[in-house]
């Protein structure tokens, strides 16, 4: 524990000693208010919810999960301190979740600068609190998976930009799978691929929380999608040393 | 204190290291030489636990490595090839980060960071940012977290790599100061750094130990070591390489030059312990002919001669 406390600590400096965190959260903050209020019209519906708030989120999580976690394992081999981590005295797990972590407090640290647009809806009207809750609960755990997604996929490579497009690329397949154009496409021929899709669905999680409906299936399956994401990048990282 | 035994690494097909055995003690500074790609990094590498070796094991004070990688790792003080570091961080954080995961805390942290910055000269850039270092900077930053915690085994890869001649002398110093108390193993591309610096060589060649002794030893083995090289001067002397070769001890007689009335050439003896015989057998030949040996020395052999013939065998 302590060792991933250290780990942590210094990717969340390594994060926030750099622009690039703040352009992040502040193109994440700007983004989703702003397409809110311009495409989701979101004063005009005069509806006092964030629907359409979190309607946008898995489509801007598709670029910026990969974009937070691009760095986390590749810059590390672009340096070689894979090398100096490793013969640490310390398990790769435990520096690989300490990275996990330090990532994740970006993306709560972008959730947090949309406060704003929580204190307009409750200026509105009478919102329901508990569906603002499971909606950001949903939107941080689908950001969360897909920094997972990213973290395997930059183990994988020295190259952050080959690491932001593969990882997008999966992002929007994982976004997609349970888009209703898509799933309302297959559901007459392949019905049970329609259900796949949107078990496996970033958007159709997201959608469901923001209802309000917390599922233990979204649950399960969200935190199940990121412990096996983690696994996997030490899975790689073993592999890439052998 | 480090005991490899029949240690292997395969890469695919190729063989990057070949069942290579050896034991380092405390008080022990072994210079790892070889060419490029003799799997000199390899073994480091696998010693300091970042690559699992395919075959063989390793113990680092007792402490088997693939059993328990924690604990045998904390044993070690790593130096890798190129130095790697965080280029984001000051020499002062990248430091405290190091010691902080050799569970180090506190005053001790302190402590330790303070001596590693005094041992390696950083005291001018302590709060400067790593990626606005020079190279020799750099490197001893790197070197800087390897002894952090006072290592029982130091791993150095090539410590003295792209530093200007001073830096060397200072990393070389470092390294036969810290060797009176620990087993450090260091490669390098320098052979005079091994002679200057070691209490033990060992050469390998694709991924085998070639040759192992003190450097004194290895430049005795060398073919070269063990002739004589002799200048005469005097009328007649330039047609002295004939006789030279036929004297009693002589096997064969290279490089002869004449100039004028001085010949210059280099015998070599029929066994290495013929040579005070041989040296004798010239002087009487000089004598009874009335030429002025004006040198006569015997080659002490060199290791870079050494090193080439042991390892140029089997390429191109």
């Amino acid at each position: 524990m302590r060792h991933i406390g250290i780990i942590f600590k210094r990717e969340l400096s390594a994060y926030f000693n750099n622009p690039l965190a703040y352009v992040l959260i502040i193109i994440f903050s700007v983004l989703s208010m702003g397409l809110t209020f311009v495409i989701g019209r979101f004063l005009e519906l005069n509806d006092a919810s964030l629907s359409s708030f979190f309607w946008f989120h898995p489509w801007i999580y598709m670029i910026f999960g990969p974009a937070i976690g691009m760095r986390l394992w590749s810059e590390e081999h672009r340096m070689g301190t894979t090398e100096l981590l490793l013969t640490m005295p310390i398990s790769p797990w435990q520096a690989i979740v300490g990275k996990f972590f330090a990532a994740c407090v970006v993306l709560a640290a972008a959730l947090l600068s949309t406060l704003p647009i929580v204190f307009t809806v409750y200026h509105l009207g009478d919102p329901d609190g508990a569906m603002i809750v499971s909606g950001y609960l949903g939107s941080f755990l689908i950001g969360a998976a897909t920094i997972a997604i990213t973290c395997a996929i930059s183990a994988l490579t020295r190259s952050q930009i080959s690491c932001l497009l593969i990882s997008v690329v999966i992002c929007f397949l994982l976004v997609l799978a349970g888009f209703p154009s898509v799933t309302d496409f297959l559901r007459p021929t392949l019905p049970w691929l329609a259900d796949l899709g949107n078990a496996m669905s970033f958007w159709w999680h997201q959608s469901e929380m923001a209802r309000g409906l917390v599922r233990l299936q979204s649950l399960v399956y969200l935190t199940t999608l990121i412990a096996f994401c983690l696994y996997l990048t030490s899975v790689v990282i073993r592999s890439k040393r052998a | 204190m480090i005991e490899i035994t029949h240690l292997s690494k395969h890469f695919g097909p190729k063989v990057a290291v070949d069942n290579l055995s050896l034991t380092v003690q405390k008080g022990q500074v072994l210079g790892f030489l070889g060419p490029n790609g003799a799997g000199k990094s390899t073994t480091m590498r696998m010693i300091t636990g970042f690559l699992p070796p395919t075959a063989g094991s390793i113990s680092v004070g007792g402490t088997d490595m693939l059993e328990d990688p924690n604990a045998a790792k904390a044993r070690i003080g790593y130096l890798p090839e190129s130095a790697p570091l965080y280029a984001d961080m000051t020499v002062e954080g990248f430091l405290a980060f190091a010691a902080e995961l050799r569970g180090l805390g506190g005053a001790a942290k302190k402590e330790a960071v303070d001596k590693a910055i005094t041992t390696c000269f950083l005291e001018k850039v302590r709060s400067q940012a790593i990626d606005t270092l020079s190279k020799g900077y750099r490197h001893r930053t790197c070197l800087a977290q390897a002894i952090i915690h006072d290592p029982e085994v130091l791993i150095l890869d090539e410590p003295t790599d792209g530093l200007d001649p001073n830096q060397k002398d200072v990393v070389r110093n470092l390294i036969k100061e810290m060797g009176k108390t620990k087993a450090i193993i260091f490669s390098t591309h320098i052979l005079e750094e091994v002679e200057a610096c070691c209490t033990r060589a060992v050469i390998i060649d694709q991924g085998k130990v070639v040759a192992d002794g003190t450097p004194d030893e290895l430049k005795r083995r060398a073919l070269r070591a063990g002739s004589v090289h002799v200048k005469i001067t005097g009328s007649g002397a330039a047609s002295l390489a004939a006789d030279l070769g036929k004297l009693g001890h002589a096997s064969r007689v290279e490089n002869p030059v004449a100039e004028g009335d001085s010949f210059s050439a280099t015998v070599y003896p029929k066994s290495k312990t013929a040579i005070g015989a041989l040296t004798t057998e010239i002087y009487e030949l000089c004598r009874s002919r009335n030429l002025v040996l004006s040198e006569l020395h015997e080659e002490p052999g060199r290791l870079d001669d050494m090193f080439r013939e042991l390892t140029s065998q089997n390429k191109v």
